[in-house]
């Protein structure tokens, strides 16, 4: 049987190399294509009534931009509304790549570390770049809060900037770990299936319930994603 | 010892953090029941902040079992 992992190889639909750089176009960059179109859709098609009494594609639209403008508002404050486009973007793009990675033999993007690296890293550049605008260097007492005792310094000073420098690598890995775990243990959960014969019946009870907690993990984890950038930028524009 | 066997081993060990994501992940939802039963008012606030802490304390888990995949597979 094949191994549990085999599921997240890449396979290259249109090879392309530029310069010696793999740039073929993937499994993976098809699904992103189609999240992509996916999304649009369904924000440009829900809303394409406009009507004052919402149907149900239309509240489902408005209600994931007042889900997102809720947070926004709550976590960074009114300052943080130009920033709101971004985060709903993210949120969609995580919430429809996990929930289509949900539908069987479909690709799960977001369970390639570098897809979602690449997502944390630019959040935290960008957050350290708004910080630094908006501060200048008083942007560094992010990792000495003011009130602190001057004999904490030594202490406290190393663990808030390894803290700040480990963001990226966290965010990331936990996008990513939940993703790819959730996806494996359904995996050997159906290779169990396979091995038991007729009692493989059991195993596939628990994959049903496995599957509602699939997708409970794959909306929780864009939550968490949207809500920690929402944090991030906090810390950015209002310090400690 | 074989390498490979030491692997297997070292996988095993590296899971054992799991123990305290239980304890984490007990502690979240014991605490969540006592304040809901305490002021059922505050449920909707409450649960969403009780939520967050469970995929935070989750994601530890994953970490750990993240180093057993990296120990067998690589």
């Amino acid at each position: 049987m094949a191994s549990p992992v085999e599921q997240f190889k890449l396979k290259s639909l249109v090879p392309l190399e530029v310069g010696g750089i793999d740039l073929s176009y993937t499994t993976s960059a098809l699904w992103m294509t189609i999240t992509v179109i996916g999304v649009a859709a369904f924000l440009t098609l829900s809303m394409r009534g406009g009507r004052l009494v919402p149907g149900r594609w239309q509240s489902m639209a408005e209600m994931s931009y007042e889900f997102i403008a809720n947070m926004v508002r709550e976590n960074v404050g009114s300052e943080g509304r130009q920033y709101f486009p971004f985060v709903l973007t993210l949120f969609l793009f995580i919430l429809f790549g996990n929930l289509m990675g949900m539908i069987p033999y479909a690709y799960t993007f977001t369970s390639q570390i570098i897809v979602t690296f690449a997502m944390a890293f630019t959040i935290f550049l960008a957050v350290t770049v708004i910080g630094l605008y908006r501060h200048g260097l008083h942007f560094f007492t992010l990792f000495f809060p003011s009130g602190t005792p001057i004999a904490l310094a030594p202490v406290l000073i190393p663990i808030e900037v390894i803290s700040y420098f480990v963001r990226p690598v966290s965010l990331s890995v936990r996008l990513f770990a939940n993703m790819m775990a959730g996806h494996t243990m359904m995996k050997v959960f159906g290779g169990f299936a396979v091995l038991m014969g007729i009692l493989g019946v059991a195993p596939v009870l628990l994959l049903v319930a496995l599957t509602g907690f699939e997708i409970l993990v794959a909306v929780l984890q864009a939550y968490v994603f949207a809500m920690l950038t929402c944090m991030y930028l906090n810390d950015a524009i209002h310090l400690h | 010892m074989e390498l490979e066997s030491a692997k297997m081993i070292g996988a095993g060990l590296a899971v054992i953090a799991l123990a305290g994501v239980g304890v984490g992940i007990g502690n979240i939802f014991s605490s969540l029941v006592s304040s809901i039963a305490r002021n059922p008012a505050a449920r909707g606030e409450v649960f969403g902040i009780g939520i967050l802490g469970f995929a935070l304390t989750e994601a530890i888990a994953l970490f750990a079992l993240l180093v057993s995949f990296l120990i067998l597979f690589t």
